[in-house]
């Protein structure tokens, strides 16, 4: 085909062609006002299988638990009006690349051109279906979700046992201390983050939870739920053999991708999430990117130049907005005006009084440095290390260096870091192992850097290894 | 002007009323070591990356020895730095202990409450203004408003007000220092000390008070607050105060007279303020980014060498980063030089960033918006008397000195 013609329906799909977004959340929203702000004008369905208008997630475990916002009042803001068909409350079952058609629960189906796929992940239930369906176990991924938890701590449980002490465990640990109830928090790992964070850092968590009244058992499994006769949760059998009394239990054991729907399709999707190249558009099967199909947010595994190229799986906010904005740009351009998504890892967490954010890839270091404040004080900065440069930082209560660190980061600057910072201390002067429970060492590559700072002008170079 | 002194020429009052010409040939070359010294950082990206900087201090006492000379110091030598040339982790716990009684989390409501009293002062100063065909805003309003604001907030008795608007005045006249002989300079200095002790031990005596019986107000809650940073020791709460004073004085002075100038300017947007009030919410951070009242940050030095834009700005180095130059900066702002009242994408350097960012940019912003709002609203024809104003020294604090307004009337 010549290339007039591929400009002429590129041309045509812009102005009268139907995109169709499966999955109403951050990621979906935003990838819809983009394409309205980049001039697409043909006909916009959103499907969400959530009967709610987008909203906001980040508050469920903090502000909402905490009874300063009602569950149904995330709704997320609108950047612009959208001029687009909602079909909520209504779950997409299957998807024909062939036919380029969406199926849907209700029987329906959607013809597409273009097809992004935001359907990001859901809570993992507790394994054992009977005692996940007692009375009393809970899991937060929803704004239902979030509605029926607070709804049971305003009745003022007389414990809450948190399954899991990763960001969201821990955010509902803190939410029950704030207002008063007794809370177990059982964690598989050695200490609370671990996961994400390392065992350096876990240490921290782990004191912060104590202080705070939380009664922390780490290296320990919940075993088992119990009901009563009546099916109401009454206690949790522990694997140091010991009982914890309680009456209300929340789940919190990481997320699940929504892929499932795609399984026959042929699309590259999988409990790992649907892989993509970095313009966001999904691998088949086959390993082939597909032309037509997009993936964005928490449902996304797409690979990172910064990181030896690895495909990356997100569960971050700002992950969402910056990959749904790329996939949306990409999918109404043609090759050569489409941008990478080379967003640097970032997310936040509120608990215990504590801000905590994060850049980069934490659980890829081997080593980790202390280089402003203190960890005795709830209040520094650390540098993550991996084969002698930066790789992750994270900070408590000093969010405003971050960004610092994120452009090291992006440098591929050395670690340890050679240079004096304002607050030092001497803590800070030499670098202990970061003690991630199970380090995935990628092979090596070439590493990359890179520069500016407009989303347009990401440029990527490539510069050796460190030696 | 590669080889010309470029802070002399920034700090040259014939500059002064328009310094951004200027500020564009500066950035042409983003970061400089001028001949008289300093490293001169003038484009957004590289300022703002160095306010997140850990390597760059805030402490004089990092300067070298030559650097230290330069700026003129004068210090209380019996009261203690205040946070604002501190870094972490003094700096964090005198601001946190300082943000308790001020602002969220502890305080939330704090700013929001004033809104009604803000809203008097106002009144009652433009009400001044009546049977009068010509006011200058300097003296009539934009001065007298943020002093009786930080009296009110500190919780300064309204008997003691012009005892305090006294010493303000002249603690604020000698940021800008008068270019006489050195007689007459050391005479103004004399002036200034002796109000500056006068203020201490003022506010050292009303602060023990306030410890005995507190009221509603910040020099109470300083006074008699406890967190998990314990407590700010007296000469920390008197230096914390005068901090207070002076900073968000002389810049909320700035920031109002610039606003309504920049409105007579642009009559166009004077007539949409008055038509849409709640314009006045991007307007203001607009005039931020347009009119910064602190137009540099001239303080600053290097902890270790630093690569930045090609260049290397090497250990204990002073850095003075130009605000109101990456204000200004075509690679951040789209028609930089064009004042769009709702601008969008408009996180300009107005109030710094990073961990020395305004610490009173919410109570400036609320002072701001309603005194344009007013201002716009009830006079009558409002109109420059001369353009450019006269300007004061203060190249860094910049500001007119006078700003004359003729109106045809007052509305109610």
């Amino acid at each position: 085909m010549p290339p007039v013609s591929v400009d002429g329906s590129l041309e045509k799909l812009r102005r009268e062609g139907h995109i169709v977004i499966v999955g109403a959340s951050l990621a979906g929203l935003r990838a819809a006002e983009t394409l309205r702000d980049e001039g697409f004008t043909g006909t916009l369905t959103l499907v969400g299988d959530e009967p709610h208008d987008p909203y906001d997630r980040p508050p469920l475990s903090k502000q909402v638990l905490l009874g300063r916002v009602p569950a149904d009042h995330t709704g997320l803001p609108r950047r612009r009006a959208l001029d687009a068909r909602w079909r909520l409350g209504v779950a997409a079952t299957g998807l024909d690349l062939a036919a380029k058609r969406v199926h849907l629960a209700d029987g329906d189906s959607l013809e597409y051109d273009r097809l992004l796929i935001t359907t990001g992940v859901r809570a993992r239930p507790w394994p054992h279906e009977l005692e996940a369906d007692l009375d009393g176990v809970f899991v937060l991924r929803t704004s239902d979700d979030a509605a029926q938890l607070h709804r049971r701590l305003n009745a003022g449980p007389s414990r809450v046992l948190v399954i899991g002490a990763g960001f969201t465990g821990s955010e509902i640990a803190s939410a029950c201390r704030e207002r008063g109830l007794d809370v177990t928090v059982v964690e598989r790992g050695s200490a609370p983050l671990v996961g994400a964070l390392g065992g350096v850092v876990g240490e921290v968590a782990a004191k912060l939870q104590r202080e705070h009244g939380v009664d922390l058992r780490c290296g320990v499994m919940v075993t088992g739920l119990e009901g009563d006769s009546a099916g109401r949760l009454r206690c949790a059998h522990l694997s140091d053999g010991s009982t914890v009394e309680v009456e209300v239990a929340v789940v919190g054991l990481g997320a699940t991708r929504n892929t499932e729907w795609l399984a026959s399709s042929g699309l590259g999707a999988g409990p790992r999430g649907i892989a993509c190249d970095a313009g966001c558009r999904a691998f088949d099967v086959r390993g082939i990117v597909t032309d037509d199909v997009f993936v964005a947010g928490d449902v996304a595994r797409s690979p990172h130049p910064l990181f030896g190229y690895q495909f990356l799986s997100l569960e971050h906010w700002g992950n969402a907005i910056a990959q749904a904005e790329v996939a949306a740009h990409n999918m109404v351009s043609s090759s050569t005006e489409r941008r990478p998504h080379v967003w640097t890892p970032s997310f936040w967490s509120a608990q215990f009084g504590v801000n905590i954010k994060s850049v980069g890839v934490p659980p890829m270091a081997d080593e980790i440095i202390v280089t402003q404040g203190s960890l005795d004080e709830r209040c520094f900065t650390a540098a993550y290390g991996y084969q002698g440069r930066i790789i992750a930082a994270v900070t408590f209560d000093q969010a405003k260096w971050l960004e610092f660190y994120q452009r090291q980061i992006e440098q591929a600057a050395p670690f340890p870091p050679e240079f004096t910072t304002v607050d030092r201390r001497p803590e800070g002067m030499r670098p202990v192992p970061a003690d991630f429970p199970d380090p995935s060492l990628p092979s090596h590559g070439p590493t990359v850097t890179l520069s500016g700072h407009s989303p347009s002008d990401r440029r990527i170079s490539f510069t050796p290894l460190h030696a | 002007m590669t080889s010309v002194a470029l802070l002399r020429q920034i700090t040259d009052y014939a500059n002064r009323a328009d310094p951004y010409p200027l500020y564009a040939e500066l950035r042409k070359t983003p970061v400089v070591r001028d001949e008289d010294g300093p490293y001169l950082v003038s484009t957004y990206w590289e300022i703002h990356s160095l306010l997140h900087d850990p390597r760059v201090s805030s402490d004089t006492r990092n300067l070298s020895p030559e650097a230290a000379r330069t700026i003129s110091q004068e210090e209380d030598p019996n009261l203690p730095p205040p946070f604002i040339k501190l870094d972490p982790p003094e700096h964090d716990r005198l601001r946190r202990l300082a943000m308790r009684p001020f602002g969220p989390p502890h305080t939330p409501r704090r700013v929001y409450e004033m809104r009604g009293e803000l809203g008097e002062i106002v009144s009652g100063l433009i009400d001044g203004f009546r049977d009068r065909g010509q006011v200058d805003l300097v003296d009539d309003f934009s001065y007298p408003f943020p002093v009786t604001v930080i009296c009110r907030l500190l919780g300064i008795p309204r008997e003691d007000e012009a005892r305090f608007h006294g010493w303000a005045d002249t603690i604020a006249a000698s940021i800008d220092p008068a270019h006489g002989t050195a007689d007459e300079r050391e005479a103004q200095l004399q002036v200034f000390r002796q109000a500056r002790t006068d203020l201490a031990s003022y506010l050292a005596g009303l602060i023990e008070e306030r410890r005995r019986s507190p009221r509603d107000d910040m020099l109470s809650a300083m006074a008699a607050g406890y967190g998990p940073d314990g407590q700010m020791s007296p000469v920390e709460m008197v230096s914390t105060s005068i901090l207070l004073l002076i900073a968000g004085h002389e810049t909320t002075v700035n920031l109002i007279t610039n606003g309504m100038l920049t409105l007579l300017r642009n009559p166009d947007v004077l007539q949409r303020l008055r038509d849409d009030p709640d314009l006045v919410v991007p307007l203001v951070e607009e005039l931020l980014r347009y009119e910064p009242p602190v137009q540099l940050l001239p303080q600053k030095t290097t902890l270790a060498d630093i690569d930045i834009a090609g260049t290397t700005i090497p250990k204990g180095a002073p850095l003075w980063l130009v605000l109101a130059s990456g204000n200004r900066d075509p690679q951040r702002f789209l028609d930089p030089d064009r004042f769009i009242p709702d601008r969008p994408d408009n996180q300009h350097l107005g109030f710094s960033s990073g961990v020395h960012n305004c610490f009173g940019s919410p109570l400036a912003r609320l002072e701001a918006q309603l005194a344009l709002t007013e201002l716009v609203r009830r006079l009558d024809n409002p109109r420059l008397v001369e353009d450019p104003p006269p300007y004061r020294h203060n190249a860094v604090l910049r500001g007119p000195q006078h700003l004359g307004i003729a109106f045809d009337g007052l509305r109610q």
